[in-house]
């Protein structure tokens, strides 16, 4: 929308006061991730630029808190914690989610709307009431404080995001594919691995990763469930922000921000797949 | 004409079934297929999800405690009409069960269940049943009254009777800042003991507040990314998507390092002279904190859908509002911005399902007074361990929560959500 020729002093004048709001409305998101990342290399244990750090001189810089993780027990365990509960959490959760969505899909679904009211029901209640529930229910059970309740509630947490993007992309999925695969002679899990999977794939990796996320980034359940043997990264870092910061934060919340960074360009990928596939032009 | 009908050859596929029984069993499977698919993840959810949360809001109107451990006297006190106080024999009954519960050690149970309705209590408790049990013979009523004024006081045994009804609303009540008066009849508290009222309207109105602080805010970068060409809107969208996929913790943590008094954007004040070194601006910690964080993080939930809606409309609507001689601001006001009223609704809607169940970021930036009702229930679930009082707080807000669910699904429908 380029400002026409003809504009008036006052259009002129709206329309550079817009950008510049709009600037300002961008370096707020955007400014917590930029003052985390160079604060992180800071060789004094403040969380503010010192004078050096804005001279650029060399010795205000250093990689002492990146070091400190490694050195760190209680890092190292939290960050093994977080990757195996995520990575099993996510597998369940995509595995039962594609499932679930692909019965959603097919055209003769019973009780449609309510099922897939329950099914996203873990997305919308509120996490403190969840976790409080889930609280109860598992020290019930003897599964408080162990792996696989954290598992199984992270895994509960996630399949709603499975579920949405899985079925999103079944909605326009040629049903006659899988037709002309069984006419042909394919069995049925033929069919399921060499028809239906290579197309819906990236709805399901998509869905996984918002599962991995999930469980990456959650520490309500944490706080209720974990016992302190299953202290994920969450957990650590909120620990940290509660009794001291120490920029060791700073440092694993910058490493945090490349994981995320990789896992945008992971999905921006599986998007632009998805839409060749299907033959949907870029707008 | 009755036999026409009747001729009318039915029509069989090639194996000889009717085509309409046919028909109904092909779609039987079929359903059966879709539900089965279905049926694991529906199970796993309804175990896992479901009936734990289920099991913890039937704790708010659970009351069984006092019929379990003092199950004699509360049957004796729910027979009685809630008038003066028990006679004799309830009396007798209730010293004879006091005794017995410290005996076995429930006694702290019940005192603590009373102190949550009657505070002061426990102490009455402890100290009578430790006195009980040295006391030979009645009259009990005597005994007891002697012990503690308080066990002469109609409060405390309407409160009793209350307490032995096997379901109660008196969770309910507390969370409404409500409660039984002495003679049972339902008053609300005193002006200085109401906190949860407050509480919940104070999270409706900073959650209200945020919605429209995303609104003014998203609204604008959603129609500048909605109007430029493709290849540069594309690069602001990840400025709006990478804040969505970094860590809540870590956002939180960012702000609480530009935030504080010696953080980012004090030292920036103080070195552009806005403000003395000595008078720093308290900026995180209390309401603002709050705010600014959770404006912070729900601000990609509003732009998300407002783009996607905005993408939509034709450039040459307005094209035309302007050629039949609108001014912009008429051709904005009358053109776009009702066409865009689908994404406002939408965005809006989902900012403010999603934080007035927010709990992380008040509870590490909003100090004492930026606290929303979820901390209040976490409160009562990890500290005051009162899990009754928590379950109703939770009940509340999730009925809040689940009506604007309903909502959101008939207006923008749960299928149609954008996940980034």
């Amino acid at each position: 929308m380029a400002l026409p020729p003809y504009a008036g002093a006052g259009e002129r004048a709206w329309y550079y006061g817009f950008r510049f709001f709009c600037g300002l409305v961008f370096l707020f998101l955007i400014a917590p991730i930029l003052i985390i990342v160079p604060l992180s290399f800071n060789a004094e244990p403040y969380f503010t630029f010192t004078p050096g750090m804005l001279s650029l001189s060399p010795d205000a810089f250093s990689l002492r808190w990146y070091e400190d993780i490694f050195r760190n027990e209680q890092w190292i365990q939290a960050v093994q914690n977080s990757v195996i509960i995520g990575v099993s959490a996510t597998i369940i959760a995509t595995a039962l989610g594609t499932l679930a969505a692909l019965g959603l899909s097919r055209p003769f679904m019973p009780f449609r709307t309510v099922i897939m009211g329950l099914l996203i029901s873990p997305m919308i209640v509120p996490i403190i009431i969840s976790a409080a529930g889930m609280y109860f229910f598992y020290s019930n059970v003897g599964l408080a404080q162990t792996y696989p309740g954290l598992i199984l509630a992270h895994a509960a947490l996630g399949t709603p995001f499975v579920v949405i993007t899985v079925t999103a992309t079944l909605v326009g999925f040629d049903h006659s594919l899988t037709r002309a695969s069984a006419s042909l002679g394919a069995s049925p899990p033929t069919t399921f691995f060499k028809v239906i999977v290579p197309l819906i794939l990236p709805g399901v990796i998509s869905g996984g990763l918002f599962a991995f996320i999930t469980s990456f980034d959650e520490v309500v359940a944490v706080l209720f469930l974990s016992g302190p043997a299953q202290t994920t990264i969450p957990r650590q870092m909120w620990s940290g922000i509660r009794e001291q910061i120490s920029p060791t934060i700073l440092a694993v919340a910058t490493v945090l921000i490349c994981v995320s960074i990789a896992l945008l360009a992971t999905l921006e990928l599986l998007r632009r797949r998805n839409e060749r596939m299907r033959g949907i032009r870029a707008a | 004409m009755a036999d026409v009908t009747m001729e009318r050859p039915v029509i069989q596929t090639a194996d000889g079934v009717p085509l309409k029984t046919k028909l109904r069993v092909t779609t039987r499977n079929n359903r059966l297929k879709a539900f089965g698919l279905v049926i694991p993840l529906l199970a796993f959810v309804l175990i896992a999800f479901i009936f734990p949360i289920g099991s913890m809001l039937l704790r708010s109107v659970d009351n069984s405690l006092l019929p379990s451990l003092l199950p004699r006297t509360a049957a004796a006190l729910q027979e009685w009409d809630g008038q003066g106080i028990p006679d004799e024999a309830t009396f007798a009954i209730f010293a004879e069960e006091m005794v017995a519960a410290r005996k076995a050690r429930t006694i702290g149970r019940v005192a603590t269940r009373v102190n949550f309705e009657r505070s002061g209590m426990r102490s009455t408790f402890t100290k009578s049943a430790r006195r009980l049990a040295k006391v030979e013979a009645g009259p009990w009523k005597e005994a007891l009254i002697k012990i503690d004024k308080k066990w002469g006081e109609q409060g405390t045994w309407t409160t009793l009777k209350v307490l032995s009804e096997p379901l109660t609303l008196t969770h309910y009540l507390a969370a409404l800042d409500l409660k039984y008066d002495d003679d049972l009849s339902i008053v609300s508290e005193a002006e200085d003991r109401q906190i949860y009222v407050p509480l919940f309207l104070r999270t409706l109105w900073v959650s209200l507040g945020i919605t429209v602080l995303c609104l003014l805010l998203g609204y604008p970068i959603a129609f500048l990314m909605a109007t430029l060409p493709v290849r540069i809107s594309n690069l602001l969208m990840i400025l709006v998507l990478l804040p969505f996929w970094t860590s809540l913790l870590v956002r939180t943590t960012s702000w609480i390092v530009m935030l504080q008094t010696e953080g980012v954007l004090n030292d920036i004040m103080v070195a552009l002279g806005l403000i003395s070194d000595e008078s720093r601006v308290q900026m995180i910690y209390n309401m603002t904190g709050t705010v600014v964080a959770m404006t912070h993080i729900l601000l990609p939930f509003m732009v998300l859908p407002l783009y996607s809606v905005m993408k939509t409309i034709s450039p040459s609507y307005v094209r035309a509002a302007r050629s039949l001689g609108a001014t912009p601001a008429t051709a904005f006001f009358r053109v776009y911005f009702p066409n865009t009223i689908p994404g406002i609704g939408a965005g809006s809607l989902l900012v403010f399902i999603l934080s007035i169940g927010y709990y992380i970021t008040p509870a590490l930036v909003g100090g004492r007074t930026g606290q929303l009702i979820s901390n209040l229930i976490a409160f009562h679930m990890q500290k005051s361990l009162n899990w009754g009082l928590a379950g109703a707080l939770g009940a509340l807000l999730l009925g809040g929560v689940l009506a604007l669910y309903i909502l959101y699904n008939r207006i923008v429908g749960v299928d149609n959500m954008k996940l980034g």
